[in-house]
């Protein structure tokens, strides 16, 4: 029996209003992703943990919607699933087609008229959700993907855990036909999973098996919310084929679509936040070590407020870019060693912070040291502990600490101004206006130090990392640019010799450090940007665009410009480096048949010629370069390719780091 | 300072891996080929620049070591660089590296590259 309905009427119309207001403030988080595009200046003020909704939100939050009377028409399930999915604002849906989801593929492009979300091609799972992850990391916005029941959520697998271990959004949607009695016989049950979504349960943050038209809309939009809600995280919900395929039924309930209220993230609890501020100010060397902490610019200024502050070395891991290359108060990781005071936002591996591991010896036990001085106090920030699962270890080794305080640190860091502000005195305040004067002197001379690094083997061909970056910069430098995420590891020098300050000028490494997922990152992030008209470059590598080259066409056929330079080694450097360590460790000369690294880790004989590959799939592409005085014109060449839209890849030899 | 004072310690061991006269017949030609043969190529780059990845960023171009010091750390380093033992690496080939590494142009000031003394 149908169950009366006695909440308050809101017309459908003005409810999807004020849907998309509450998307369009809070997709991005009252404290965080709000304020991505602020790009403010101002000191922060005092924020509660928790906003009050506004008017729009609390008027929809009193109603459930009217929704059309799909039973009735005999309208099929995936146009509601459509009409759920178009409140969330999500701009893009890059997947691989197949039949598993054909019945919400068709509702998409046709019913939803291939907008909100706008379907794009992609040559592989793989490809779709890296292009999700790389959006989300200069957005901070989910895209959805959709893969093609068992078999495609397994190819789409490593990317979901890049995804996850860098903690960031991604709404993946499994094709799957759950009824053994009534699905087709042969390949569509060989692609069905009674589970399936238990393929990526251990490295996604939520999942789901909407059994209902009313099942999908509750945990689309719960999937949604709890996706953008720090910790960030990847998603899954299985899409049975047929809820989607079949007419909608409402079982006597009036349909609705639950709104979206952006949560408000996790603040440290405000004693532990005082206890830090005490430690801070009261230390003679303290030092902050920022990971994945900053999305925002808003996040950055609170971090430079924070540093500015206490007058503290601030050391830069590789999740996010976090503090302004240019900043003074920027210094490499050996300061750690001089600390008495450590903050760790957002660690992804505090152990490492202040541990060195060196991998010398044949039993690979390696060698550990503690870098740091006893007696000193640990702090750390972050949401490790509000997001554990136990299969997969990136959580890496356990690290005590003397003030651990769970808390996303964009939400945290006011309260932490503010009782740092608090704490100083005059004679503290004297202290740090010294240490300060020192570290600026430190900071010029380190600059020095790596402009004159950058210029040992300046001409040397293959092209060295350095000569590559700055041959890079120098044509990028007066647009409004983008590092894109991508793959290339050329020894941080982009990090070392650009001025960068603002998050989107580089949004950090992969994550789950998968290789396959440079490319497609780079192509999801040129396409945030794109939408932003802002310049994309990446640098990517050679083994690791051999794992999904395929998302070079998506960059093509969806017109999404984007400059790829090549980190061409020509090998898997990382295992060159290994095997020829294993060789040594175990006193024997390394094969190397007829390559230059050990059998089985180079990529020659014959090279591959990444530009033709590029050129087949529409970009415009130039190489290889070997002469480092041909590099710069020809990145000159290539950029005006991308500023007239099309993207466009120079294949370049280079020194191996 | 540690990586110095290690190598004052092994440079009496050193000489015994390297032969007196050793140094006056290598061959920097020779040197380049055992470097890429040997790998010394992969962590410290093709030039002996190094990077902050893979060698801490040291260089060893112009080789700062004396010869001594350098084969002894070769022998047996003593941070992540894996030893090269006389059975996988000759004294004579080692000799040839050094001769290599010492013949590698200097750079220029950094001041006198456009690119970087605009950065």
């Amino acid at each position: 029996m149908a169950k009366k309905d006695r909440s308050p009427k809101l017309d459908r119309r003005r409810f999807l209003t004020a849907a998309a207001v509450a998307g369009a403030t809070g997709a991005v988080g009252s404290g965080k992703a709000g304020a991505a595009n602020a790009g403010t200046t101002e000191a922060p003020a005092r924020l509660p943990s928790a906003l009050p909704p506004n008017a729009h939100v609390a008027a929809a939050e009193a109603g459930v919607p009217d929704i059309p009377p799909y039973a009735s028409e005999g309208r099929p399930g995936s146009d509601f699933m459509v009409d759920v999915i178009k409140t969330l604002n999500i701009k893009y849906l890059p997947a691989n087609p197949a039949s598993s989801y054909r019945a919400i593929h068709e509702s998409l492009i046709n019913y939803g008229k291939n907008s909100m979300p706008e379907f794009l091609t992609c040559t592989h799972e793989e490809c779709g959700v890296g292009i999700a992850h790389g959006y989300a990391k200069i957005t901070n916005k989910p895209l959805m993907t959709l893969c093609h029941g068992t078999v495609g959520l397994m190819h789409a697998t490593m990317n979901v855990y890049n995804a996850f271990c860098d903690r960031m959004p991604v709404i993946v949607l499994a094709g799957n036909d759950l009824d053994a009695a009534h699905r087709p016989p042969g390949v569509p049950t060989v692609h069905s999973a009674q589970d399936i979504n238990a393929i990526v349960r251990d490295y996604t943050k939520w999942d789901d098996t909407p059994v209902s038209a009313q099942h999908f809309a509750q945990s689309f939009v719960r999937a949604y919310q709890i996706a953008t809600t720090p910790p960030y995280a990847p998603v899954v919900l299985s899409l049975d084929d047929g809820l989607a395929t079949e007419p909608v039924r409402d079982f006597g309930q009036k349909l609705y679509i639950p709104k979206f209220v952006p949560t408000a993230p996790p603040a440290g609890e405000a004693g532990a936040v005082r206890e830090a501020a005490r430690l801070l100010v009261n230390a003679e060397r303290p030092v902050i070590v920022a990971d994945r902490a900053v999305n925002t610019q808003r996040g950055m200024n609170f971090l430079v407020q924070l540093a500015e502050l206490l007058q503290a070395p601030m050391v830069r891991e590789r999740g996010r870019l976090n503090f302004p290359t240019t900043h003074y108060l920027g210094r490499p990781a050996s300061v750690i060693a001089q600390a008495d005071v450590v903050l760790g936002l957002e660690l992804t591996d505090y152990w490492a912070t202040v541990n060195k591991f060196v991998d010398n010896n044949a039993e690979g036990v390696g060698t550990i040291t503690s870098t740091i001085k006893p007696g000193i106090k640990l702090i750390s920030i972050g949401t490790l502990q509000l997001m554990t699962k136990a299969n997969y270890q990136e959580f890496q080794r356990f690290q005590s600490v003397d003030v651990p305080i769970a808390g996303d640190v964009e939400a945290t860091l006011p309260a932490l101004i503010e009782a740092v502000k608090y704490a100083l005195t005059d004679d503290r305040k004297n202290a740090i206006a010294q240490r300060g004067e020192a570290i600026r002197k430190d900071h010029e001379k380190g600059r020095d130090a790596t402009r004159q690094a950058a210029a040992i083997a300046w001409d040397a061909s293959p092209i060295s990392t350095a000569r590559l970056c700055a041959e890079i910069y120098a044509q990028i430098k007066d647009l409004d640019w983008s590092l894109v995420p991508s793959s290339g590891d050329v020894a941080g020098w982009p990090l070392r010799l650009w001025p960068m300050d603002k998050p989107y000028h580089w949004t950090g490494t992969s994550g789950g450090y998968g290789v396959g997922w440079g490319c497609p990152a780079s192509v999801g992030g040129a396409l945030a940007n794109r939408d932003e008209g802002r310049f994309s470059v990446a640098i990517q590598s050679d083994g690791d665009l051999m794992y999904a080259p395929g998302a070079l066409w998506t960059a093509a056929r969806h017109k999404i410009p984007l400059l790829s330079v090549m980190h061409n080694n020509r090998g898997y450097h990382q295992e060159v480096m290994h095997v020829q360590r294993l060789s040594n460790f175990r006193n024997r000369v390394a094969n190397l048949g007829n390559d230059l690294g050990p059998v089985g880790t180079s990529i020659m004989n014959p090279d591959i010629e990444y530009h033709k590959l590029a050129q087949s799939m529409g970009w415009w592409a130039k190489g290889p370069i070997t002469d480092p005085a041909e590099l710069g014109p020809a990145i000159k060449e290539a950029v005006a390719v991308v500023k007239s839209g099309q993207p466009a890849l120079v294949n370049v030899w280079t020194q191996p780091r | 300072m540690q990586f110095v004072r290690v190598h004052l310690l092994l440079a009496a061991v050193a000489t015994s891996f390297v032969a007196p006269g050793t140094a006056l017949a290598a061959s920097a030609e020779n040197g380049k080929t055992a470097y890429v043969k040997n790998g010394c190529w992969q962590c410290h780059g093709y030039e002996g620049q190094g990077s902050v990845t893979t060698s801490a960023g040291r260089v060893i171009a112009g080789t700062p070591l004396p010869a001594d010091a350098f084969t002894a750390y070769v022998r047996q380093p003593t941070g992540a660089m894996p030893p090269f033992s006389a059975a996988i690496l000759p004294d004579a080939d080692l000799a040839d590296i050094y001769a290599y590494l010492e013949a590698r142009p200097k750079p220029k000031a950094s001041k006198d590259i456009p690119l970087l003394s605009g950065q």
